[in-house]
């Protein structure tokens, strides 16, 4: 008996969605709404991702060693500060290198070349960038540097000096953003989904009001709760799957449209490669909310009116 | 209590029994008061009276949609206001109702809106094929079994909700003013077919404000004024 009452509530839900064509309709682009509201968010937050990524990138530490700095002294540096859990990555630079790299960025300046050439022999000591995995983490990463170049193992005499200082106050005031900033993300989109399933729920209730002389016929003819409110539940799985998957239409067409921009404007975040890439989690987010949105207003609508 | 006992012992238990029941709403005072009335199986009852008399509150409180505020309503011997939840469902399963609006659930068909009474009911699928055909032929309904309410008469409306109400084989049909929306030849439709219902066993309970009706009946009435009980005759006659 169980599977028939199964079967027939998913019937009569399936039925009362079809048949309540216009008043399924306006459920339907409430949700979509919503749902755009939801997927809006997640490109945002990858874009948001993306660029203080981006900014993430510009942000290292650098060692720069004496000309003197025999080359298996400055790697065994480079060893003990990729021992580090906060460290991601180091990059070491031998002298050849770092001077290459001097002359590629002063190409266009014929005085400094010059006196380069002057000079007749290397004065660049080689460098070793250090990137950390947070940007919170360079402070620590700058205390163990600070202490090896003051202990006694040999590498005060290599290190020539460490910039960290010299970027405390950018790399504090980039720290504070992305701190900040997360929060404000976090707190925008808290509020806009919020709002967004407010105006869910009250379309749904408006939906199930229209119904209510309905709910009360069948109180009176002494259909069980779930009898009751299995329909409108099963009607709002279809209203929200319904949504869902024109939502991510829009999303993915949304997010062809605003590629090429947006790969131009967020530091190479292509969102319509992001869509692909992320679909099977976007899709889950999407189609998992809305689900549940339809659910749990449908519920808490009949409720309201099963009291007789 | 003494007096249900009392009927109960001589085996002799009627169907409903009001017992001493008062109903107080706080914003309108007393809508009924002291109302004693027994109803024996198989009767016919009339209920009649001015707006506001209490008739609707007494099927109100029949049906467990209200709960007195003194006095005990009985159903065969339960106190049906101590049923829990699942329990009135079941009672009113065992009730048919029938309303001066049809009450009749929009988005189903004829077919289906008798169906559904089945279904809550827990009757197989077996059934409800072979059964509700049958009832639509019995209020004359059978050529349209799939058609919506808004495509039905108001007679034929309420046609539907009497097999609906009849389809479970009810113990007591309870009909609220059913003929307030129809005209004579409708109304003469729907008073017949209760009166069938009646004669094949099922006790029926009925306010009107139909003088005519009531008079062609000529069975029990009972008269209520300002929520009490004034007249309560056996073979009565509309006198307001």
């Amino acid at each position: 008996m169980f599977w028939t009452n199964v079967n027939r509530i998913c019937k009569s839900g399936f039925i009362n969605f079809w048949r309540n064509g216009f008043v399924s309709l306006s459920s339907v682009l409430v949700m979509i709404i919503t749902m755009l509201v939801v997927g809006l968010m997640i490109f945002g937050s990858a874009v948001f991702s993306s660029s203080l990524e981006q900014l993430k990138q510009k942000v290292d530490i650098n060692v720069y060693f004496v000309t003197s700095a025999p080359e298996e002294g400055v790697l065994a540096l480079k060893k003990d500060i990729e021992a580090l859990v906060e460290v991601k990555s180091v990059e070491y630079l031998s002298r050849e290198q770092v001077l290459e790299e001097f002359k590629d960025r002063h190409q266009n300046d014929q005085l400094t070349i010059q006196a380069l050439e002057e000079l007749g022999e290397n004065p660049l000591g080689a460098t070793l960038n250090i990137r950390a995995k947070e940007t919170s983490q360079y402070e620590s990463i700058a205390k163990f540097l600070e202490s090896k170049s003051s202990d006694t193992t040999g590498y005060a005499s290599l290190i020539s000096k460490v910039n960290y200082y010299d970027n405390k106050t950018s790399i504090d005031a980039l720290n504070k953003i992305i701190i900040s900033s997360t929060r404000a993300g976090t707190l925008i989109v808290s509020i806009f989904i919020v709002i967004s399933i407010l105006i869910t729920f009250v379309m749904i209730q408006l939906v199930i009001y229209t119904a209510r002389d309905e709910i009360s016929v069948m109180r009176l003819v002494g259909a069980s709760l779930m009898y009751i409110r299995g329909p409108f539940m099963v009607t709002g799985v279809m209203s929200g799957i319904v949504a869902a998957i024109i939502a991510l239409i829009i999303l993915y067409g949304l997010a062809w449209w605003l590629a090429p921009s947006s790969s131009i404007f967020f530091g190479g975040l292509n969102l319509a490669s992001y869509f692909v890439n992320n679909f099977a989690e976007i899709f889950g987010i999407i189609m998992g909310s809305s689900i549940v949105l339809g659910i749990l207003g449908s519920y808490l609508a009949v409720r309201r009116y099963l009291t007789i | 209590m003494e007096q249900i006992k009392t009927v109960i012992e001589k085996g002799h238990s009627p169907m409903i029994f009001f017992d001493k029941v008062s109903k107080q709403y706080p914003s309108s005072g007393f809508v009924l008061r002291d109302i004693n009335m027994k109803v024996d199986p198989e009767e016919f009852v009339s209920i009649v009276g001015h707006s506001g008399a209490g008739k609707t509150t007494m099927l109100k409180l029949l049906l467990a949609e209200e709960i007195p505020t003194e006095g005990i309503v009985f159903v065969e011997d339960t106190n049906i206001h101590l049923l829990n939840k699942g329990e009135i469902n079941d009672f009113r399963r065992r009730i048919g109702t029938v309303f001066q609006d049809f009450r009749l659930l929009p988005n189903k068909t004829a077919y289906e809106n008798i169906a559904f009474a089945m279904e809550v009911a827990g009757r197989s699928d077996g059934e409800i094929a072979s059964d509700v055909p049958h009832v639509l032929e019995l209020v004359d309904l059978k050529e349209k079994l799939h058609n919506f309410p808004h495509e039905l008469s108001g007679g034929e409306k309420q046609r539907v909700a009497i097999a609906r109400a009849i389809i479970n084989q009810p113990d007591i049909i309870i009909a609220d003013e059913p003929t307030g929306n129809l005209d004579p030849v409708a109304t003469n439709d729907v008073v017949n077919i209760l009166q069938k219902i009646n004669n094949l066993g099922t006790t029926v309970i009925m306010t009107t404000h139909n003088k005519s009706i009531v008079d062609a009946l000529g069975r029990r009435v009972v008269t209520m004024e300002m929520g009490k009980i004034i007249r309560d005759e056996p073979a009565g006659r509309y006198n307001l």
